[in-house]
């Protein structure tokens, strides 16, 4: 057992990625390759892997299949939806979400890249930026993925070209120009061969940069949640009503952004009453202080009416309490927007009635062009004004992604019809 | 509070309200207000707890399926995390097959009982008894025919939603299932027609007759469990350490020898020291040759193992490629 003597697994971080491609850039290839070289390809896999190649007639053992899964998909060979990989390193633990390339693409996508820290985007390096790359790095940006990876692939098939690197990297910059995507990281690579994937290579001595994986494991992941702004959705109320707990009243959730500690004056929205925080509950004991993503336990000195739903902040850092916001939606239904029905949201711990009032513009994924119209498609991405019956305790998603965002429940088949993020209001920036 | 990093920030210089903190000669440190990161397990802990909150508040009827094996001893811990100081707002609940190793079904009932909470046993010898399940011989697997038995408790309690510890690593049906996972009013999981899962905002609504499976340990892995284990300082059952036991080999396999497995012929008896990876029925569940008779010493195991889980553990994943899927698909967990 020498082997592990020097993995320590204390205090390791947790990144969650996504990766933007079709089969064709090369991005089975490249999850196999990440997972290959981090050994986290299990035999059994490998094997049953082996044993499909070979009835499908293949010479050598395709790693897409490692990516694919289901009965239904390999009958009709396509790949159903979002996958989840795990792999880790001494360093980190992954979480990749991996979305198909083509079919549904921006359902997907939005799905996978809605806990992403970071998503790679794979370029053909023969191909160049192309349409659906520009795709991809625009819903990078509209779900606001903190860190993005262009990952010049097949690079051994342009002899390891510097020049042709460089070229794609200032044509993707510009392209990323208007869109807000603030840490961006170009790689060459070839996932085939091994080149700057984990391993650095003997290929591509001209790149002095990092190699995805030491990116993977380096990237700062505390970024993502909003460190300022306390919001604390009360999840259930606490009243265990037993001899010894007679009169707890304990507020129970997750500190979605900021910190909170004991004595900080906390606001309950949206009736507005005021009290201070007297205890930080947890299994393991009181503590004075928590921070976000913790799930907590919280009394507060005054006996005040809340329930779940409720918000509870700090003062000094008050978010928007309103009952009509604007929005971009992303329809993920079959079944198109009706704007004559009432829909149901579900915002934090908070589910509302719902109107979408009006259809700002649809967008044409494609051109970035806004196009009227007046209902939505799956797939389809617009700005709308909704109104909702129950006022919401909102922050700007692009702020806060936690208290930011909304799903969309059609109630006659109580499936999730769309995904919303809320717009900055104007005049707010 | 103020804390030092002392790693440059390569990627992306920190900005905004923290860049003032920034000393001017020490590029290197960044100083903030920030008063820690979270740890991986903290992480995967919190989202659970986050997860089976929800299931309380927004579930009418839940249920939290506990079988005596190591996911579902974590699942209680992060109950007790999750409703404490309370009372768990759902009862468990035991598919047995009557095929239970014994330890696990002693375990299960006394952590229980040191918990204080109720015990539903949904027994599958009463589905045989009323003839809902039937078995070609009385030792042959009883996995597959768990779904009836659970169906029918699911339906005769009124449960809208059963928490279970599936984990997506185990099994590549699992890694494409949702978290909160809606099931017909057969019990039945249409991988193509899935509920988008966005960020961590769950849907939980169904119909009267459907039922929602919820599995607030998706993203842990093996090796999360048994950290998590270590960390907490849980009990688990005594077979998931290393023991001596008679054993056969059969298939790529070894089958503990109880009075469901005897040796057929030509098959020889060992006695080696094993563990068991997982706990399910004894017809089919496959020890492990292993000298880990430590949680330290499983977690090392772990670590540099090469097998997964199952394709190790369960000789009724190993029938075809699409097994679980497809028992997924009749309402297995």
């Amino acid at each position: 057992m020498s082997v592990i003597e020097n993995i320590s697994f204390d205090h390791s971080e947790l990144l969650r990625f996504i990766t933007a491609g079709s089969v064709d850039d090369g991005k089975s290839t490249l999850i196999g390759r990440l997972l290959h070289d981090s050994k986290s390809i299990f035999e059994d896999q490998l094997s049953a892997i082996a044993h499909t190649s070979r009835k499908r007639g293949m010479e050598a053992v395709d790693l897409s299949l490692l990516t694919d899964g289901l009965q239904a998909e390999r009958e009709q060979g396509i790949t159903i939806d979002v996958a989840y990989r795990y792999f880790a390193t001494p360093k980190r633990k992954f979480i990749i979400a991996d979305t198909p390339g083509h079919e549904q693409y921006t359902r997907n996508m939005v799905t996978g890249a809605s806990t992403a820290n970071l998503a790679i985007i794979l370029i053909d390096a023969r191909k160049g930026v192309l349409t659906q790359s520009r795709r991809h790095a625009y819903l990078a940006s509209l779900v606001g993925i903190p860190h993005l990876v262009v990952a010049v692939n097949k690079m051994d098939l342009v002899g390891y070209s510097q020049d042709v690197f460089e070229r794609i990297c200032q044509e993707f910059h510009r392209f990323v120009a208007g869109l807000n995507l603030k840490n961006i990281a170009y790689i060459p690579m070839s996932a085939l061969n091994g080149d700057m994937v984990v391993e650095r290579g003997s290929n591509l001595g001209w790149y002095k940069g990092m190699t995805l994986m030491d990116l993977l494991e380096k990237v700062p992941v505390d970024h993502d949640i909003n460190l300022e702004d306390f919001r604390f959705p009360v999840q259930l109320v606490c009243r265990p009503q037993t001899e010894e707990w007679h009169d707890f009243r304990g507020y129970m959730g997750r500190i979605e952004s900021g910190s909170i500690s004991v004595g900080d004056e906390v606001q309950v929205l949206p009736s507005g009453l005021t009290s201070r925080i007297r205890e930080i509950v947890t299994y393991e004991g009181n503590v004075e202080d928590a921070v976000a993503p913790q799930s907590v336990t919280l009394t507060i000195e005054d006996h005040l009416d809340i329930s779940r739903g409720d918000m509870l902040v700090k003062t000094s850092q008050l978010p928007q309490v309103t009952k009509e916001f604007d929005a971009m939606l992303c329809w993920l239904s079959e079944q198109s927007l009706d704007s004559r029905r009432k829909y149901l949201i579900k915002h934090t711990t908070r589910v509302v009635k719902a109107v979408i009032s009006r259809i700002d513009y649809r967008l044409d994924i494609n051109t970035l062009n806004h196009d009227a119209a007046d209902t939505l498609k799956m797939n389809d991405i617009a700005r709308v004004s909704l109104k909702v019956h129950q006022p919401l305790v909102w922050d700007a998603y692009p702020r806060n992604h936690a208290t930011g965002s909304f799903i969309v429940i059609d109630e006659v088949t109580n499936n999730t019809v769309a995904a919303g993020m809320i717009c900055p209001s104007k005049g707010q920036g | 509070m103020d804390v030092i990093l002392n790693q440059m920030d390569e990627f992306a210089p920190v900005a905004g309200p923290v860049a003032g903190l920034v000393m001017k000669n020490e590029p290197v440190v960044i100083k903030r207000r920030v008063v820690r990161q979270l740890g991986h397990l903290e992480a995967l802990e919190s989202e659970a707890i986050h997860i089976m909150r929800e299931v309380a508040a927004e579930c009418a009827n839940p249920a939290l399926l506990f079988s005596g094996g190591k996911d579902s001893i974590v699942l209680l811990r992060l109950a007790e995390k999750a409703f404490r100081p309370g009372r768990f707002p759902f009862p468990l609940m035991h598919v047995d097959t009557g095929h239970n190793f014994p330890e696990v079904i002693e375990f299960r009932d006394r952590r229980v009982k040191q918990l204080g909470e109720r015990l539903i046993v949904a027994s599958m010898e009463d589905s045989i008894k009323q003839g809902r399940v039937v078995l070609r011989s009385e030792n042959q697997s009883r996995n597959p025919f768990q779904s009836v038995t659970l169906l029918d408790a699911i339906a005769e309690h009124g449960f809208d939603a059963c928490i279970g510890g599936a984990r997506r690593d185990e099994e590549k049906a699992r890694a494409k299932e949702r978290i909160f996972s809606f099931r017909d009013e057969f019990g039945q999981w249409d991988p193509k027609n899935q509920r988008p899962e966005l960020w961590d905002l769950y849907n939980a609504r169904v119909h009267p007759g459907e039922n929602i499976r919820v599995f607030p340990i998706s993203n842990w892995t093996e090796l999360d469990v048994w950290e998590y284990i270590s960390r907490e300082g849980l009990e688990v059952p005594h077979i998931y350490f290393a023991h001596r036991r008679d054993v056969i080999r059969r298939g790529s396999g070894l089958l503990p020898i109880s009075h469901l497995v005897q040796p057929k012929e030509g098959e020889k008896v060992e006695n080696l020291m094993v563990r068991f990876r997982t706990v399910g029925d004894m017809s089919c569940t496959c020890p492990v040759e292993s000298a880990a008779v430590g949680i330290g010493e499983i977690i090392a195991e772990t670590a540099i193992t090469r097998i997964t889980e199952r394709g190790a553990t369960r000789m009724d994943d190993q029938t075809s490629e699409a097994s679980m899927e497809l028992r997924k698909r009749e309402g297995y967990f």
